[in-house]
């Protein structure tokens, strides 16, 4: 209409195109963006999109990776992280190619469901004029009336079940014709659920997306090292990373209690070669409750069965190694004593970890170094595991004395801030290193006291997940699985059946119309037609009309095998 | 326990079905060579005039051999014969290595890259061997038995892990579920691949026989007796890619489940997970392209031969080069 305007004034150029006004171009816009075309290319590109994540590391998964590769690519690592490589999955330009296929998704399922609701509710087209220009046709002439073999192809189509020979007709067993009779001819329409279930697809996908959303709003996740013995309650400040969604209410978090009384952890030990010591079983025994005040009921917490709570899962996600460690001052006094947890670096689980003794005086004692369950000297990389499990544990240390926590500031509780400390030599000068086994006290030079190794304790790693979009993505998905067969197994097909009548016999032609590719087409023209034949001889008289019919079916089967529109008339 | 005597068995059985994999093959070769028909008795003329008789060949539609000395008799394809029964034996040979293989572990052979390759080259071949009973499906011999030889050489010698217990994670139901479907459907759209390649080739040619009737009539006279016509071979791959489809979002949702229950989070972008998605990303492309009136079937077909390519960047590049929770191969 705007055109229109425009074009109606004499001082308009003749070569520029009148301009579309900013709802002209929105229009075009909302065109471009919800067709089919723009749809693909984007589907396209988020595949592409979604490949740099597998190849470079990604923060939300592994941070200390993103860490190493940009101390080691100095000058690509920083433009990779400006161009969003190592966050790809909440990066703006991955976020903008799947809120347009969002859009497009929605600008496609809403008008495609009016025209379908309109379709099913529309009765099926006339019968064309000459059924034999459509793609799959056939032709028979049988005894009988026009409206006995339209009564009969009726039934038919109508789903009711016919013997034909010796064998019942089932190629398409349950399919249901909507019908249409007008004169001499019959309409019949089928296969409309393969649009329904293309909307449920593309409309589940939207639910799916939605799910997903609800679950980053409301969701949280924390993780805890727990070591056995202890326990924990569900709180914020009881763990040690806690990433909760921008809509979570974080005082408001279910208040159960878990406590880890034993880990039981099994390591291949049979096998050589790369299998060895590779992990077999992790088995936590918990004792929880739902709230402080409710009874404690024990609980077995393994790697594929979470523990849940209400909406909330507990997961078994890692495990580790704790030495109990006491530390004495010169007098004997107890400075601390308390089950460490030491984080494991390799298959064989070497583990680091810190021991900070605040309350030594007059200056504050660090201990910096790893567990080793089952160790073993190596020339070049000194103290190492050869095995997963305890088989000869021993803790290797450094000291440190000086100021822990250098100005209050927050550190991680598994290594040492050096920077206001020194580290204790030996005799020759060298750095002190201490190996101690289970059960084994050192004393530390110049009257510094002693540090013993009692025992070793496991830990286990839990995670602390709440996800509540989660239920409404299973849904989404499984309704997506279903609309999909459902779009790509149904087949949207019209058959027409036009009679005429031809002395005391009837010609019966019948053509088939789908919509793709429907190899079961010309199967099912081909039964109509053998039905029809069949039924119209057996309550005629004639012989000579069930061996014209004969031939006329074998006639039509050549019809279904043959190409488009090279059909074969009777 | 492991019981390593019967997986030795396993890999027995293994070396056997390679063997008669390779027979197969070659029987498959010979037949689809021999489709050719013998010259007419102006055969010596051809050559002299190959003009003439080159206009005459290319006029031909599709699926219409060139008419030979007896052109009602339907040749006896013996070679096609042995070669079926070859893959037929070859097939139960697999399903007894992936018993063997199971039993002497005590869980489904699903735990590593060998297993997942015995498993899909056995779909593969059962997949094959069911549908010949329906469809004539002797001119696809070749092209399924060449790539399951192919990747059973690959599994026994780069892929091959000692027969051992699972990790604690893939210790669950949903590893069956799982995986099957995933190496279900990944036979599946390896047979839809193969089918598309031969779609390709045959509209390739029948383009430049467009072009230039004299160029390679030979190739083209095999090929088109030898396999069906590109209208057919187009449905068929479609109707295999339909099929595919639904399996592989199956596998991406019980994954989903699994990784649930087994990491806490549904999809956290793992490269395993990333991979799969691509994959349906690009198969979904295809089918979308398939419906698209704008698209010819060369270029959908061309993104499915992509989505091909992204399966074996998801089983090969990411399994052994990304560090991800699915670093399962074992290697």
């Amino acid at each position: 209409m705007t055109q229109s305007r425009m074009d109606t004034r004499p001082d308009e150029s003749d070569v520029t195109l009148p301009p579309l006004g900013p709802v002209g171009v929105l229009r075009w816009a909302w065109r471009q963006l919800t067709s089919m075309r723009t749809a693909l290319f984007l589907l396209l590109l988020l595949a592409i999109g979604a490949v740099p994540g597998s190849i470079w590391p990604q923060r939300n998964i592994d941070a200390g990776r993103v860490a190493d590769y940009l101390t080691s690519h100095s000058v690509t690592g920083p433009w990779l992280d400006r161009l969003g490589f190592f966050d790809v999955y909440s990066s703006p330009w991955f976020a903008a190619i799947y809120l347009l296929l969002f859009v497009s998704l929605v600008g496609c399922v809403v008008p495609r469901s009016k025209i379908h609701w309109r379709a099913m509710r529309a009765q099926p087209p006339a019968a064309p004029l000459r059924l034999e220009r459509l793609p799959e046709h056939g032709q028979i002439e049988v005894d009988g009336t026009p409206e006995e073999v339209l009564q009969i192809a009726r039934e038919v189509l109508a789903g009711r079940q016919f013997p034909v020979g010796r064998s019942v007709v089932r190629r398409s067993p349950g399919r249901r014709y909507r019908l249409r009779s007008e004169g001499l001819s019959l309409s019949a329409e089928s296969g409309y659920l393969r649009e329904t279930g293309n909307l449920v697809f593309h409309t589940a996908l939207i639910v799916v997306i939605v799910a997903i959303a609800v679950g980053h709003l409301f969701g949280w996740r924390g993780d805890r090292i727990l070591v056995t013995g202890k326990s924990f309650s569900n709180t914020i400040s009881a763990y040690d990373t806690f990433d909760p969604g921008p809509w979570v209410n974080t005082e408001a978090l279910s208040p159960f209690i878990v406590a880890v009384d034993k880990l039981d952890v099994t390591f291949e030990e049979h096998s050589v070669g790369a299998q060895r010591g590779a992990p077999r079983d992790f088995t936590a025994y918990t004792r929880t409750q739902t709230s402080p005040g409710a009874p404690a009921i024990h609980q077995i917490l393994k790697v594929n069965g979470p523990l849940t709570f209400g909406g909330t899962s507990v997961f078994l996600l890692g495990n580790g190694y704790a030495p109990v460690i006491t530390v004495r001052d010169a007098a004997g006094q107890v400075l601390m004593h308390e089950a460490t947890p030491f984080l494991p670096q390799d298959a064989n689980y070497k583990s680091v970890g810190a021991v900070k003794v605040s309350a030594a005086s007059p200056k504050q004692l660090g201990f910096f170094g790893f567990f080793l369950p089952s160790e073993y000297l190596d020339k070049a990389a000194g103290p190492s595991s050869f095995f997963p499990d305890l088989k000869n544990p021993a803790l290797a240390l450094g000291v440190y004395e000086g100021e822990l926590y250098p100005q209050g500031r927050p550190q991680s509780v598994y290594t040492l801030s050096t920077e206001k400390m020194t580290q204790l030599k030996n005799a020759r000068g060298e750095p002190l290193r201490l190996l101690l086994k289970p059960g084994q006290t050192i004393a530390l030079p110049g009257g510094r006291g002693s540090i013993t190794f009692d025992a070793v304790q496991r830990w286990a790693g839990l995670s602390i997940r709440y996800d509540p979009g989660k239920l409404l993505a299973l849904i989404g998905a499984v309704a997506a699985l279903a609309g999909l067969i459902a779009s790509l197994m149904i087949r949207r097909r019209r058959v027409f059946v036009r009679v005429q009548p031809m002395g005391r016999r009837t010609v019966v032609s019948i053509g088939g119309l789908a919509k793709g590719e429907d190899p079961g087409l010309a199967a099912t023209i081909e039964d109509l037609l053998s039905v029809i034949a069949q039924r119209s001889s057996t309550s005629g008289s004639s012989t000579t009309g069930s061996s014209t019919t004969g031939s006329s079916t074998s006639g039509s089967s050549t019809t279904g095998s043959s190409t488009k529109g090279s059909g074969t008339t009777v | 326990m492991t019981n390593q005597a019967l997986a030795q068995y396993a890999n027995l059985a293994v070396y056997s079905a390679m063997a008669v994999f390779t027979i197969a093959m070659i029987a498959f070769a010979l037949d689809l060579a021999g489709t050719v028909p013998r010259l007419p008795v102006a055969a010596p003329e051809t050559q002299k005039e190959p003009a003439l008789v080159g206009a005459d060949s290319s006029a031909e539609a599709p699926a219409h051999p060139v008419p030979t000395d007896d052109p009602d008799r339907p040749r006896r394809r013996k070679a096609a014969g042995i070669a079926m029964m070859l893959t037929r034996l070859g097939g139960l040979l697999l399903i007894a290595a992936a018993a063997m293989r199971g039993l002497s572990v005590h869980r489904p052979p699903l735990g590593n890259m060998f297993e997942f390759a015995l498993v899909g080259c056995m779909f593969v071949v059962v997949v094959f061997v069911a549908i010949s009973l329906r469809r004539d499906v002797r001119w696809l011999g070749l092209f399924v038995v060449g790539p399951v030889l192919l990747t059973l050489g690959l599994a026994i010698t780069v892929f091959y892990t000692d027969a051992s217990e699972l990790l604690p994670s893939l210790k669950s139901v949903w590893l069956v579920i799982h995986v099957t479907v995933a190496t279900f459907a990944v036979a599946l759209f390896t047979i839809a691949f193969s089918v598309t390649i031969l779609h390709l080739v045959k509209t390739w040619l029948e383009a430049q026989a467009a072009n230039d009737p004299l160029v390679m009539s030979r190739v083209r006279t095999i090929v088109n007796t030898a396999l069906p016509p590109a209208r057919s071979l187009d449905r068929t791959a479609y109707g295999i890619h339909a099929v595919a489809f639904p399996l592989w979002t199956f596998t991406l949702i019980a994954g989903a489940i699994w990784a649930e229950q087994a990491w806490g989070h549904y999809w956290n972008w793992d490269p395993k997970e990333v991979w799969t998605f691509v994959i349906w990303v690009v198969y979904a492309a295809y089918l979308h392209a398939r419906a698209t009136t704008g698209w010819s079937p060369r270029a959908a077909n061309c993104l499915a031969l992509a989505g091909y390519g992204a399966i074996l960047v998801n089983y090969m590049v990411v399994n052994v080069f990304f560090v991800g929770q699915h670093s399962y191969s074992g290697m």
